[in-house]
């Protein structure tokens, strides 16, 4: 009797084990949720969105050019990062028997480990340093390398979830490889491979240690890719270890502005995947 | 009802070998097909059938260590020469597979023109009489007719086997293999296809798999017993499964082995 009583208790000790891990898991993501809900929504205006930062000591101002930025730069680094990565993600899944691939698998997985400081400063040695210049095009840059490995790898992955029975139909139908790849292939992966790029982006939008060092950052608007440009996650950075109080409330209503944008960017994508599956027809 | 013996050759294996690795899956085949004719091809699993039959369209080169020896002649030109584009073979040498294998995300009208189209083929006119055409072919056309631009993958299995027949159909090639068509399918379905083979028997030469005995004696003009790689007999549907000249055949015909 007293041993099924300390079975039960031993038993009941673990489930309150594991509930207790589980909500250590959720109690810091609930806190950053409700801190920057609360402190940022409350910091924002429309000013926010509209204004260009004010003079220190003055009131009021805004991080248009921040939002702006970190959209332009994101959207420059996912253009050079997405045509390469799933290029090779295809290579990796489609042609995967060579000595190569062993070695590019090996350098993806080696990549997406690389500190994302330690990428910046390649950038700011491999791009800043030779034009001479912190640009926006650094930026983008670094962004790019962290993009890369998230998006060979998803393009990878889901490239091999498709059965080899389609590809055999493709080449049966007297299609070169290369068609069968691209329009039947690719073709029938192509919402999740947006998936892929979207993981890719939310992530190197939310990047800051990679853009102190390219991109720089700036308190104009400015849509030149050879100059610094600000970015919103070293807006917040700048913003929040200054010692003016505005600066600080308004680094919050960044923090809140960049995790919408991201949530947004997420479901935006979402809406075109459905979109996507919905077409159909000639 | 003409001598089937009589119609011109338009598919011969020659000492036809194939291996994955070390394994030797077919070993030396020679057999000729006849122009619009139906060709089953029986015997135990894994008796190198369904390989034999990917041999016949450089399929089975695709797969990672497989390899092929002999000659096959498609009008009397070696597929296997060096001279000669496998894309051209494949076209000229269709293949319907076991498992119905619609293409993702594609309509059933895409689905059946996708080979012409991406032949370079694109004026919609075209496109929509070949699908037409090659679905009714397939008996599938008055299913499907007022749902073309459903996902392909939204039908049923037997539906989708018939699909991928059409689509097989839609680039035109004179030899149709079918892998084991009937399988994943129940009897209804089965039925349906057969019937329609009887069809396109009339424009295309058919080789077919099976592992239904029946089947091969109901639909096909001649039939080829396989076992372990080697082909024991060849003849006439009617000869061989009413009068087998080899004891192997009839045992396994009358269910004594296999």
């Amino acid at each position: 009797m007293n041993y099924r009583i300390y079975r039960k208790f031993k038993n009941f000790m673990f489930l309150v084990l594991t509930l207790v891990s589980a909500l250590a898991v959720l109690i810091p993501l609930f806190m950053i949720i409700q801190f920057v809900l609360v402190q940022g929504a409350s910091s924002l205006s429309l000013d926010f969105f509209t204004q260009l930062p004010k003079p220190v000591g003055e009131v009021g101002g805004g991080m248009k050019h921040a939002i702006l930025g970190t959209i332009y730069i994101v959207l420059l680094g996912a253009a050079i990062a997405i045509p390469i990565g799933v290029t090779c993600g295809i290579y990796l899944s489609e042609f995967s028997k060579s000595k190569l691939s062993k070695t590019l698998k090996m350098t993806v997985d080696l990549m997406s480990g690389i500190p994302s400081i330690v990428i910046g400063i390649f950038a700011y040695l491999v791009v800043v340093v030779p034009l001479k210049s912190f640009s926006a095009f650094a930026g983008a840059i670094a962004l790019s390398i962290i993009m890369l490995p998230i998006i060979i790898k998803t393009s990878e992955e889901i490239l091999k979830l498709v059965p080899n029975h389609i590809r055999e139909a493709g080449l049966a139908l007297g299609l070169p490889r290369w068609k069968v790849i691209l329009f039947i292939i690719l073709k029938g992966s192509v919402s999740n491979l947006l998936t892929g790029m979207i993981l890719a982006i939310s992530r190197a939008a939310g990047e800051t240690a990679p853009l102190l060092f390219t991109a720089f950052g700036n308190m104009y608007l400015s849509y030149n890719m050879n100059e610094p440009m600000a970015s919103l996650p070293v807006q917040i950075y700048t913003y929040a270890i200054s010692p003016y109080k505005d600066w600080q409330r308004q680094a919050w209503a960044g923090a809140f502005v960049l995790m919408v944008l991201i949530l947004t960017m997420n479901l935006f994508a979402r809406f075109i995947l459905t979109k996507i599956k919905d077409k159909k027809g000639i | 009802m003409p001598n089937l013996n009589d119609a011109k050759v338009i598919l011969e294996a020659k000492k036809l070998e194939a291996w994955f690795g070390d394994f030797h899956a077919v070993k030396g085949i020679t057999v000729d097909y006849r122009e619009k004719t139906i060709n089953a091809i029986i015997g135990p699993s894994g008796c190198g059938k369904s390989t034999y039959l990917r041999c016949l369209n450089r399929i089975h080169e695709e797969i990672e260590g497989a390899r092929t020896a002999g000659e096959v002649l498609l009008e009397g030109k070696n597929i296997y020469d060096k001279k000669v584009d496998v894309v051209d073979v494949r076209r000229r040498i269709g293949m319907v597979f076991q498992k119905p294998n619609p293409f993702p995300s594609m309509s059933i009208l895409d689905n059946v023109v996708i080979g012409l189209r991406l032949q370079g083929i694109s004026k919609r006119s075209t496109l929509l009489e070949t699908a037409e055409v090659c679905l009714r072919k397939a008996a599938l056309w008055d299913e499907v007719k007022d749902k073309l631009n459903s996902l392909g993958t939204s039908l049923s299995g037997g539906q989708q086997q018939r699909l991928c027949i059409a689509r097989a159909l839609a680039v035109n090639p004179p030899v149709l293999l079918m892998d084991e068509p009937t399988s994943a399918l129940d009897p209804i379905a089965t039925a349906k296809i057969e019937e329609l083979m009887n069809e396109i028997k009339k424009e295309y030469t058919v080789i077919i798999v099976t592992h239904n005995m029946q089947q091969a004696a109901r639909i096909s003009d001649f039939t080829s017993f396989f076992v372990y790689g080697n082909m024991i007999e060849h003849g006439l549907s009617a000869d061989i499964f009413t009068n087998p000249k080899e004891k192997q055949t009839e045992d396994y015909i009358s269910g004594r082995f296999g």
